[in-house]
């Protein structure tokens, strides 16, 4: 037991009831504890991300910490697990003030973090994950001994990966279990997330989250959980604080909240009802026609296997699946970015190959999911990357040179039409937020003749706001006669928008079902692999 | 790489003398048991810095700077080890400005390797002007060709002892990475930076570290070139084994035993035009000397696609982001 960083502040908890392997350490009862931050204040320069937060998390509860992006719950849990440092106010754990200076020091004192991104080593093997991830690892492996442990461990988990595998073959899914896995290996007492669930289908985000819920229930662990969804606030936490700008704005039992309180707590104001606005129309004529795609993966692994589908003219087609699912190499093969072995792409009726002309011609659109990096130059200047498809093309250029007046104009007529906050057309791209990258590219992508629009994951990461005004501008170039391919991992967004509902699967399409006879389960099921 | 291959090319005539047509390969593997040493270094110091994530083409510069340190501290003490012992620490100071420059930021590693590449060698060039005619105690060889009557097998399998100590260290390097605390964390740091971090273990110390004993090994190896096979210290001592060493680590796919296969490999290829003009081949020698070279060429191509990265790569070297 004294092998295992957590045990050092088990000391004073009861004895285990039974003897276990080293490894697995003590379990537990009442060892979970409590965290209470007073007045936390977190600068930078003149912005002031987080301001006199105070709230208490109580020993074994599940907490869920809400609110939108910017609003400074990422901040506040940096601060509890010691990236960054409070210029105000004090953190207090298990009752006791602590000055966490670094993650290093969160973990001695049983606080442990799970990133939205994630932190395995790609090359290593599970297990080796999980002996490293500990403070203590002995100077040689004894690894038969280790695997004995780890296997005895993996017994007790609610859920089990490989031991053997290595970090980069999981899935999104096995990914954040080896990550949660890796926390409660390291035996902590107080447990961070941030957005779980994000990356996991509905059927296994219930799972892990009954499963924490239960460790709570149980005493074993308080969890913090960073989330957007109302959903899993309602259904598993037992209270609940909601941040915006960075201020503490409310918060309590969850059973004494509504979700429409909770919403109104998040953006400051009543939620209009999503606008279901759909003139009833007949299929309009096919657009995009794909059939028997298939590609490769950068690893040379067969990422896209065999995808047929046809997306016609005034009507939303969204894809769904859990990431890492073959859907960015279908993305990158329809925004020329991959070579495929089969790409069967025709666009009205003519072969599509992703050439610039092709995509003129026939009027292609991408919104390809992180633009910053798939669709723009972030050195160069928002007008510059406003004007990547038509730059070359009259008016913006006259016998070969660029009119930077005509270009500039074109653009700051767009930031103003499409509310794109930046400091002017001129500053880089880079610096923008996401949310302003995305309307930017946005921007770009649907002025003037488009006919099909692909969009990947086209609200990753934004707040409420921007949310609601991407999916409007995707609904509104659907009534208008596009043809879009929405290609997405949110359920609820695709299930939203779309007219049909597609999804993906190891790379094949292997369910396909109208919005109006959609059921979640069903859906669901398909995403997480359950064909039967 | 031609100063070396006049002195084996004596060497090896003896053998195809003696032996004929059936020299050729035995000559060959003499060799390539000689002219891998130097690869086999550099390649093992490589593999370990990369794993930790950073590419060092400043090797070539360590390899030369320790060649001639190597060479000097010989001459002087008459102790041809003091002289590995001497061209290891050269080897890693020249590691450590690498390694410090890399870890400020907006550093490039690729350039700051070119720049100690060139300052390494031209420093070398410039110190070493003294002992271009001296001459200074060997490193000892372990013959392995005991068994045979034949003097010029026997002169041909004589190998040396650093050539088995790099052979030897191949496997435990492998075990290093598997099995201990200290290799987990350099392929952590090499891998995913981030949880490294996380984990408390400063990338930036891992990989200053890394690339000190990477180019420590560079500079024995550069040891190897002064005090034995071709021996004596020259400016073309050196023929670019030092850069010739990192694309035989991307062919080794990061693999410390590959690695070692791949530097005989490459030994064997450097060794085919004396061999072949030992027994009397006599066109195509310069073309049958450039055949690492050309071993290096293939070998980029077809490791190197434009579709795919590396499989196995560690995922913060510069070249796999």
């Amino acid at each position: 037991m004294s092998k295992h960083p957590g045990s050092a502040q088990t000391v004073e908890s009861a004895p285990a009831p039974k003897p276990r392997a080293p490894a697995s350490g003590s379990p537990a009862t009442g060892r979970a504890c409590g965290l209470e931050v007073i007045s936390l204040t977190k600068r930078f320069g003149d912005f002031t991300a987080m301001d006199q937060v105070s709230m208490k998390v109580r020993p074994g509860s599940f907490h869920a910490l809400l609110g939108e992006n910017g609003a400074g719950k990422s901040t506040l849990v940096k601060c509890v697990v010691g990236y960054q440092q409070p210029d105000e106010g004090s953190i207090l754990i298990a009752d006791r003030e602590q000055q966490v200076r670094s993650p290093r020091e969160a973990s001695m004192l049983g606080v442990g973090m799970v990133y939205q991104h994630f932190t395995l080593v790609p090359h290593m093997t599970v297990a080796e994950n999980l002996i490293m991830s500990r403070i203590d690892t002995p100077q040689f492996i004894n690894w038969r001994q280790a695997r004995v442990e780890l296997e005895a461990f993996m017994q007790r988990m609610p859920f089990r990966i490989s031991l053997n595998a290595p970090a980069s073959s999981l899935a999104a899914g096995e990914k954040q279990k080896v990550e949660i896995l890796r926390q409660l290996y390291l035996e902590r007492r107080f447990l961070i997330l941030d957005e779980p669930t994000s990356v996991l289908t509905p059927n296994e985000a219930d799972e892990v989250l009954g499963m924490l819920k239960e460790m709570c229930r149980r005493g074993e662990v308080t969890v913090l959980m960073i989330t957007h969804k109302l959903r899993e606030v309602k259904a598993f936490t037992d209270s609940v604080s909601v941040l915006r700008a960075g201020r503490y704005v409310g918060g309590g039992d969850t059973d004494d909240l509504t979700t429409e309180d909770l919403a109104e707590l998040m953006v400051g104001e009543r939620q209009p009802p999503a606008a279901e606005s759909r003139a009833a129309r007949g299929a309009g004529r096919t657009v995009l026609e794909i059939s028997g795609m298939r590609a490769r993966d950068d690893e040379g692994v067969p990422a896209v296997r065999d995808v047929s589908l046809s997306v016609s003219a005034g009507e939303i087609v969204g894809i769904v699946g859990v990431s890492g699912n073959g859907q960015k190499e279908l993305v990158e093969v329809l925004a020329g970015q991959r070579h495929a072995e089969n790409t069967g792409i025709s666009v009205q009726g003519q072969p599509y190959r992703a050439r610039r002309s092709e995509m003129i011609r026939h009027g292609v659109a991408i919104l390809p999911e992180e633009p910053l990096r798939n669709a723009c130059v972030p050195g160069m200047t928002v007008a510059d990357n406003m004007a990547f498809r038509v730059f070359d093309r009259a008016p913006y250029s006259f016998m070969g040179w660029l009119r930077n007046g005509q270009r500039r104009k074109r653009a700051q007529e767009l930031i103003k039409a499409f509310g794109v906050r930046t400091p002017g057309a001129e500053s880089p791209i880079g610096k923008l937020s996401g949310g302003n990258v995305q309307r930017a590219v946005l921007a770009r992508e649907l002025t003037g003749d488009v006919r099909l629009l692909i969009a990947a994951n086209p609200v990753f990461g934004l707040d409420f706001k921007a949310v609601r005004e991407i999916h409007d501008r995707l609904r509104e170039a659907r009534d208008n006669g596009t043809a879009v391919l929405l290609i997405s991992e949110d359920l609820d967004e695709v299930l939203q928008l779309s007219d049909r509902i597609l999804v993906m699967y190891e790379g094949r399409i292997v369910y396909e079902t109208t919005r109006d006879q959609a059921q979640v389960r069903s859906i669901g099921k398909h995403m997480a692999g359950d064909h039967a | 790489m031609e100063e070396q291959t006049d002195v084996l090319q004596e060497q090896l005539t003896g053998v195809a003398e003696a032996l004929g047509w059936w020299g050729v390969p035995l000559a060959i593997l003499a060799g390539a048991i000689r002219a891998s040493t130097p690869f086999l270094f550099v390649a093992l110091g490589e593999c370990l810095t990369e794993r930790s994530g950073r590419i060092n083409l400043g090797l070539e510069g360590g390899l030369v700077m320790g060649a001639l340190a190597g060479f000097a501290f010989s001459h002087i003490t008459g102790n041809p080890w003091a002289g590995v012992l001497m061209a290891a620490l050269v080897g890693s100071l020249m590691g450590l400005i690498h390694g410090v420059l890399c870890s400020l930021p907006r550093v490039n590693d690729i350039a700051v390797g070119i720049a100690i590449m060139l300052f390494g060698v031209g420093l070398a060039f410039y110190l070493g002007k003294p002992f271009i005619q001296e001459s200074a105690p060997r490193l000892p060889a372990v013959p392995l060709g005991f068994w045979s009557s034949s003097g010029a097998v026997q002169s041909a399998l004589s190998v040396n002892a650093l050539f088995v100590i790099g052979v030897i260290l191949a496997p435990l390097m492998v075990l290093f990475f598997r099995s201990t605390r200290w290799g987990l964390v350099v392929r952590m740091v090499g891998d995913n930076e981030e949880a490294a971090r996380a984990a408390g273990y400063s990338p930036m110390r891992v990989r200053i570290l890394a690339t000190m004993v990477g180019s420590a090994m560079a500079g024995i190896g550069g040891a190897f070139l002064s005090l034995y096979y071709p021996g004596g210290w020259s400016e073309g001592l050196s023929s670019g084994q030092g850069l010739m060493a990192v694309a035989l680590v991307i062919f080794a796919r990061w693999h410390p035993v590959y690695c070692m296969l791949a530097a005989l490999l490459f030994g064997a290829a450097g060794a085919i035009g004396p061999a072949l003009q030992s027994v009397g081949v006599s066109w195509g020698y310069y073309l049958f000397n450039a055949a690492p070279y050309v071993l290096t060429l293939v070998i980029m191509i077809i490791a190197c696609s434009r579709f795919r990265t590396l499989r196995g790569a560690p995922g913060e070297l510069s070249v796999a982001r």
